[in-house]
């Protein structure tokens, strides 16, 4: 990869996270909790994203950006309230916004009017308060600009000034807590490094041109003679006057993605008077009469903000800071908005932390190990090896939840393209959806997250679909037209648990019945209970919905959830109540490298099952088992007959225990709901153990899940069991020809 | 580049020397690239896989890797070695796994000449000799050469019944398969 293609990469997953970001804090604005630190989030955010863009020399996304930014501007200036109509072309445009950024990172072109919708609205809105928010208009000066530049020659010193003051007066003085106009010089001096990096300082000299009023002069002087010249070598220099009232910072910002790449000076050329601090605002900070350029949170809400004394109303976060108290360089990045919240965090690639995890994962076993070795040794004896052993201990499993946590993310990234997909489900199927959501700052590992995905937008759209009534069901109904999804994310114990439940029609259990029936998923004679009825929707091939539509009712919707959420380690089910709606319950493991399991013993092998199949082990008395057709038993448990599997059987282990009263019968349910009676010699404990991949040197054996390592060094497989189901089916099926058939690779358990 | 690399460039173009460790199962002596091989350790207890070929003798904890062991000699159609202390697994790598080979001994590192290796006879194509590259003349002891990709290049558990097939799968296969 080289590095523009690095760089690109990068771009585009900030944009990801940027645009989720977005989507949470405009789901905050049309709750109506938005103030203006949540506008500023949004307008940084599509600022971001506009700057990135620029770079790669994304144009369309770039203008349209550009246009969204300047209604944005206007928004958090106050000029333009944040009606409940303007929110939705908000939240519209953050919609075109992310599909032209999916556009670009995939190299293909959306129809050329996409986004000119949500273009129009927003010059509309605009111009609504006579702000002309289309830069192709003001794209013919700067091409005079260009020009002009251009005809100047290498030594001469260029002035224009901007033509047009973009802010009109009157609105700017109907605006309140408006920052006075103050006038800066900026120097900008781009290192060679900023080229290098695909960098366009006309694009910074545009950006910089919005905030107002406006003079540039070029240094051309330190070009050399042209033999001398290197190609990629940074020769101009420029200086800034800027007129403006939107503070040092937005200046600032304007550079934000070149800041390492040059040296940039701000000065304001007429700093107001220094104003006292408000005494409420920061007390303690306030004695302080040289505000010191410390980038902490309570240096900057003490900085003296002229506006706010002036006015007196609720400070603005990106003040203009009088240049007395301007912390240069870095540090005014750390004082940046927000009062100062740096961001803390790194990025890592996620093959170096599944290399900590695995590691941490060796340090596991290998402790287990020398805690086996030393366990004969008397503690007294050796106080210093026991209380060590202990301390590593301690160590150890502090170290495995840290990278543990490391590898966690909220679930909100997921959650996060929801509201989105719940707006199109509304408008395509002319119903009124309102997504409710909670716990989205719930942590999961990952690999969990990243295949969370798909199964959660099937159970929405399942939701949407077939769960919630027209408005005119809903009101005949007796309930408000507007239907309601609720999503929550939630730990409990060692698991996830993830709800999705609607206020809808619930599951027609009549009709369900009926259609499994039809469709032979079911014995004819089967008696089912309420809510083995509602679960039938996730058998293979199921659907009930009357007609096909294209958002749901395929019936490959809901099965293939099951899968999904199966191949995490994971359990969906639903409870419904007629009229009142339904729910998905969704668990999941906190991580996939770790699973609790119960070691298991069989002859002289033990084997790990896990823990989550478990429903129950006894020891069964003789009248419980009864032979089916003389081939295979059945344990007759509370009225219910459970199918008995002998693992020494199944896997060709010696010296099993062959007399179920004698041995132990552990009870697993499959994820299909159904259960069996699993035949094991003894339980040896429970235990948190490693999963390793038998694939990555081997192939996958029916039954068989993954390895582990225990602590005696030893590799224990842990069970798989609906492929010991799956053998069991067929050895009592094909008694004569079993072992050919086990040998074979699982290829058609994949197929 | 070293010099000694160089060196060993300008010999290779006249003819290419290869280094190989040979080891003995039963009577017999056969020979891996040195290259494939990762290490050498004593026989270990292995937990074995269920419904699995004889061939295949289980599973170790290498450092963390779950890792095959398979039995060279059930491999020839013998019965399974039964391993003491004194047996030895040569760990190798191929096709992107690390599996283990279970064999007597280790014997020998031979240096030879590319071009004194022997090209197998064409008899018929008993058990065990699909995947032998060629055959090698040391003093007066004849050395097999085993090519493991064509061991280990299909899947790993179809090998146990037919000895023209590879015992891995390709990485092609497997994705395919996945």
């Amino acid at each position: 990869m080289d590095d523009l293609a690095q760089f690109r990469q990068t771009f585009f997953t900030e944009c990801e996270e940027l645009l989720g970001d977005l989507e949470g804090h405009l789901m905050t604005l049309q709750a109506g909790e938005g103030d203006i630190n949540t506008l500023n989030a949004v307008f940084r955010a599509i600022h971001s994203v506009k700057g990135g863009a620029g770079a790669f020399g994304f144009d369309r996304l770039v203008n349209f950006a550009h246009i969204f930014e300047t209604v944005l501007d206007l928004m958090r200036d106050g000029r333009l309230e944040p009606t409940p109509d303007s929110v939705l072309l908000v939240l519209r445009c953050a919609d075109i916004l992310s599909d032209l950024v999916r556009a670009a990172q995939n190299d293909t072109e959306l129809p050329p009017d996409h986004e000119d919708e949500g273009r129009k609205a927003l010059i509309a809105l605009a111009a609504s308060i006579g702000v002309n928010a289309d830069p192709n208009a003001a794209d013919d000066e700067l091409a005079a600009l260009d020009a002009q530049l251009a005809a100047g020659g290498p030594d001469a010193v260029i002035a224009a000034a901007a033509s047009a003051e973009p802010e009109p007066a009157p609105a700017a003085a109907a605006a309140p807590a408006k920052a006075p106009l103050l006038k800066y010089l900026v120097k900008f001096t781009p290192r060679d490094a900023l080229y290098q990096r695909a960098n366009e300082p006309l694009i910074l000299i545009r950006e910089l041109r919005e905030l107002g009023g406006f003079l540039a002069r070029a240094d051309a002087s330190t070009i050399p003679p042209f033999d001398q010249m290197q190609a990629e070598g940074a020769y101009i220099k420029w200086e800034f006057e800027i007129e403006t009232d939107k503070g040092e910072q937005a200046i600032r910002d304007v550079f934000e993605f070149v800041l390492d790449d040059c040296e940039l000076e701000v000065t304001c050329l007429n700093p107001p008077a220094e104003a006292a601090a408000p005494a409420s605002e920061a007390p303690a900070k306030a004695e302080a009469a040289e505000p010191s350029p410390a980038p902490t949170a309570a240096a900057v809400t003490a900085t003296p903000k002229p506006q706010a004394a002036a006015a007196g109303t609720a400070p603005k976060a990106e003040a203009a800071k009088p240049a007395g108290t301007k912390p240069a360089g870095a540090k005014a990045e750390g004082a940046a908005p927000e009062g100062g919240k740096a961001v803390r965090s790194i990025r890592v690639d996620l093959d170096r932390v599944d290399k900590l995890v695995n590691m941490v994962g060796e340090l596991v076993i290998t402790h287990a190990m020398i805690a086996q070795q030393t366990e004969h040794l008397h503690a007294d004896q050796h106080p210093e090896l026991a209380n060590g052993l202990a301390e590593l201990s301690h160590h150890i499993r502090d170290l495995q939840e840290s990278v543990m946590a490391m590898r966690a993310q909220p679930v909100k990234s997921v959650f996060a393209r929801l509201p989105r997909l719940v707006r199109e489900l509304a408008v395509a199927t002319n119903k009124k959806i309102r997504l409710d959501m909670s716990g989205e700052n719930t942590e999961i590992d990952k690999t969990v997250i990243e295949q969370l995905g798909d199964p959660l937008t099937h159970m929405i759209r399942n939701s949407c679909d077939h769960g919630i009534e027209t408005p005119e069901e809903r009101i005949a109904a007796g309930k408000p037209a507007e239907g309601v999804i609720h999503v929550s994310a939630d730990q409990r114990g060692g698991r996830i648990v993830i709800e999705i439940s609607d206020d809808g029609r619930g599951i027609n259990r009549d009709k369900v019945m009926k259609k499994a029936l039809e469709k032979k998923l079911i014995p004819p004679d089967a008696v089912l209970s309420n809510e083995e009825i509602d679960n039938l929707i996730f058998l293979p091939g199921f659907s009930t919905a009357d007609t096909v539509s294209n958002i749901s009712g395929r019936g490959v919707g809901m099965d293939v959830v099951r899968q999904n959420i199966q191949s995490l380690g994971g359990r969906v089910h639903i409870q419904s109540r007629p009229g009142q709606g339904s729910s998905f319950i969704l668990t999941l493991p906190l991580t996939l490298a770790v699973l609790d399991g119960m070691v298991l013993k069989v002859g002289d092998q033990s084997y790990i099952l896990p823990l989550a199949n478990i429903v129950e082990s006894l020891r069964p008395e003789p009248d419980q088992i009864n032979m089916v057709a003389n081939s295979s038993e059945v344990l007759r448990i509370r009225g219910e007959y459970v199918p008995l599997v002998y693992l020494h059987r199944i896997f060709k282990v010696q010296n099993g225990i062959d007399d179920p009263t004698k041995a132990l019968v552990i009870i697993v349910e499959l994820e299909d709901g159904s259960k069996m009676g699993l035949v094991v010699d003894e339980i040896i404990g429970q235990q948190q153990v490693v999963i390793k991949s038998l694939e990555e040197n081997f192939d996958p054996i029916r039954g068989v899940g993954a390895a582990t390592i225990l602590g005696n060094g030893r590799v224990s497989l842990i069970l798989d069991v609906a492929g010991i189901k799956h053998i069991a089916e067929n050895e009592t099926q094909r008694p004569g020809n079993q072992n050919r058939q086990l040998a074979a690779p699982a290829l058609q358990a994949s197929a | 580049m070293t010099a000694a690399e160089q060196s060993s460039e300008q010999q290779a173009r006249s003819s290419r020397t290869v280094q190989l460790v040979s080891f003995t199962v039963g009577n017999e002596e056969y020979g891996v690239d040195i290259m494939a091989v990762r290490e050498i350790r004593a026989w270990s207890e292995t937990t074995p896989l269920p419904n699995t070929p004889e061939v295949v003798r289980g599973v170790i904890n290498m450092r963390g890797a779950i890792v095959p062991i398979f039995d060279l000699r059930a491999r020839f159609g013998m019965p399974r070695t039964e391993p003491d202390k004194y047996n030895v697994v040569i760990i190798v790598s191929v096709a992107s796994r690390i599996v283990g080979i279970l064999v007597d001994a280790v014997s020998d590192i031979i240096t030879i000449n590319e071009d004194e290796i022997r090209a197998m006879p064409s008899m018929e194509q008993v058990n065990g000799v699909g995947f032998m590259e060629g055959l090698i003349t040391v003093g007066e002891r004849m050395v097999g050469l085993i090519g493991l990709e064509r061991m280990f290049s299909g899947r790993m558990l179809e090998a146990a019944d037919s000895s023209t097939r590879p015992m891995l799968s390709s990485p092609s296969e497997q994705a395919s398969a996945a």
